[in-house]
């Protein structure tokens, strides 16, 4: 098992905590468990050591602190209450997220149920993938008349995706 | 809808309380719950109390509206009095952290009690059936119905990678949490307990106490449930959950015969006292209650009582809890009062109760009857 935090070397601190009735693990590599001051059991937070791996790197990146576009969440009232504030945070927080679900699920991707509407839009999705990539392929091998077919499909398909696909026969 | 008050919702004890259920010796209720989010107003625990308010508006009509709820009862959570928020909560029918809200939240039940819906929760939507007995693929049947009907009117945050979206990680995915409320008196007299929690939780499941998280598990009754919501099945949980209960409800048989042929006394003693503590007392609090009637289901599953008093033993628990001493007073009560008031109540429904068949050897089994 690799370490959580440099994902380098070989985890041998392993560690559960238990907050709010959650359980969070970590596992660490011997040198990054000291560096995160994890010997010391009474001042150490394992959330906020999982919510800082990723984000770390994410406001090094982005130059900025991490605060959600759409509700104004930012790192700090998350790592607060445990709590994101909308839809959006998701996404926002999502490299920080990611190695927070790790330690908490069984898997990292939903295989559960999925909402008609977006069952809708991911076929309309997946579909207009493929068809791109037809449609590269044909420019490539100039068959510029199977394109030009490809292309209105994938223009009808982007219309539907917009929420325009009851409109039909038009004259 | 046909509005439903508060008073004929309570009126008599809830529906999972009363029906008989599969294995119901054991497992007293199935619930699952589903948490849904809507995509464009901020969590309820984040919004604005004005945005909190639009999103209640959107919701409400339209949980109104599902066929499950021709017959309902929807109040805001500011509309409720605390007492009978308390009963709510001691009912099962909404969560602790729910009882506490005021404006921008409230809740949908139907004329049964079977399905709630809180508004503005943690999450906008907090869904959940609950029924007798060990039933947790028909409740999830019901529960996963609403939400579909719900999904037609209501735009869902979610995401076609992390699944339903929700205020808290731990709930991500699939949004479900599917429980049980099983009664363990004989696991627990063998004190064996901490094993099985600690060997139920190696299987990825949890168990907590009466009400959920955190909360002590009174009258020897354990919830289980699903600890993880992502990367697994609705239907692979369940089966997970349900192979685990039937392997609990195993061990508590195996516990109560055990004990039954090694410890007799230690078995009659208890239940006796039970007994006689329950029909006698002038003052009892609600924890000794709960765990007093405990014993005496036992008693009722050892068949040391009548069956005919499994019903009332049930009921007393509900009625037992500090809320619902308090409603049957009309008043606001000390908790001196209420002791009292518990103890006459008890009294009074097992009056004429006949005592425990002990003294005459174990039951016979099933088997052994020719």
């Amino acid at each position: 098992m690799l370490c959580d935090k440099c994902r380098k070397n070989e985890a041998s601190v392993h560690l559960t905590q238990i907050v709010e009735g959650k359980t969070l693990k970590a596992d660490l590599c011997k040198a990054c468990a000291g560096e995160s001051g994890v010997q010391d059991a009474t001042g150490f937070s394992l959330a906020d050591l999982l919510l800082g791996l990723g984000a770390a790197d994410e406001i090094k990146t982005e130059g900025a602190g991490a605060r959600c576009p759409t509700c104004g969440l930012t790192q700090t009232d998350f790592k607060r209450t445990g709590r994101l504030g909308c839809a959006t945070c998701w996404e926002t927080f999502a490299v920080g997220l990611a190695t927070l679900l790790k330690a908490m699920h069984r898997g990292d991707h939903h295989i559960g149920k999925v909402p008609r509407r977006a069952a809708h839009t991911l076929v309309i999705s997946e579909k207009l993938q493929q068809l791109s990539a037809e449609l590269e392929k044909a420019v490539h091998a100039e068959k510029y008349e199977d394109a030009a077919v490809l292309r209105d499909q994938i223009r009808e398909l982007e219309v539907k995706l917009r929420g325009g696909g009851d409109a039909q026969g038009v004259a | 809808m046909r509005p439903v008050k508060l008073e004929q919702l309570l009126k008599s004890t809830s529906e999972w309380a009363q029906t008989e259920g599969p294995q119901n010796r054991i497992v007293l209720s199935s619930r699952v719950r589903l948490a849904r989010n809507l995509r464009q107003y901020a969590f309820p625990g984040w919004a604005k109390k004005a945005e909190r308010q639009r999103a209640l508006e959107t919701m409400r009509p339209v949980i109104e509206d599902l066929p499950e709820m021709a017959e309902c009862f929807s109040e805001l959570m500011d509309s409720i009095a605390v007492i009978d928020k308390q009963m709510l909560v001691e009912r099962h029918l909404i969560s602790r952290e729910h009882a506490v809200k005021n404006v921008g939240s409230g809740v949908v039940i139907n004329a049964t009690g079977a399905i709630s819906v809180m508004i503005n929760e943690e999450d906008h939507l907090r869904m959940q059936a609950i029924q007798a007995g060990l039933q947790t693929k028909d409740v999830f049947k019901v529960i996963d119905r609403v939400d579909t009907e719900l999904e037609e009117r209501l735009e869902y945050a979610f995401s076609p990678r992390l699944g339903y979206l929700t205020a808290c990680p731990t709930n991500v995915g699939t949004g479900m949490r599917a429980s049980a409320m099983v009664h363990l008196p004989g696991i627990v007299l063998s004190e064996q307990i901490n094993q099985i929690i600690q060997a139920v939780n190696k299987l990825g499941l949890a168990v907590r106490g009466l009400y959920g998280e955190g909360t002590e598990a009174l009258g020897n009754v354990f919830q289980v449930s699903n600890q993880t919501t992502l990367g697994e099945r609705e239907s692979d949980i369940i089966e997970r959950l349900n192979k685990v209960v039937l392997q609990i409800i195993e061990h508590e048989e195996s516990a109560r015969l055990t004990i039954l042929e090694k410890k007799p006394k230690l078995i009659y003693d208890q239940i006796g006292r039970a007994y006689g503590i329950l029909t006698n007392a002038h003052t009892v609090t609600s924890k000794e209650a709960l765990n007093l009637l405990s014993l005496l289901r036992l008693g009722v599953d050892l068949e040391l009582l009548p069956a005919t008093i499994r019903a009332v033993v049930d009921e007393l628990f509900i009625m037992a809890q500090p809320a619902h001493v308090q409603k049957f007073a009309a008043r606001k009560l000390s908790a001196e009062e209420r002791d009292i008031l518990r103890a006459d109540l008890i009294r009074g429904r097992l009056a004429g109760m006949p005592k425990p068949k002990i003294g005459v050897g174990p039951p016979p089994r099933d088997s052994q009857i020719e």
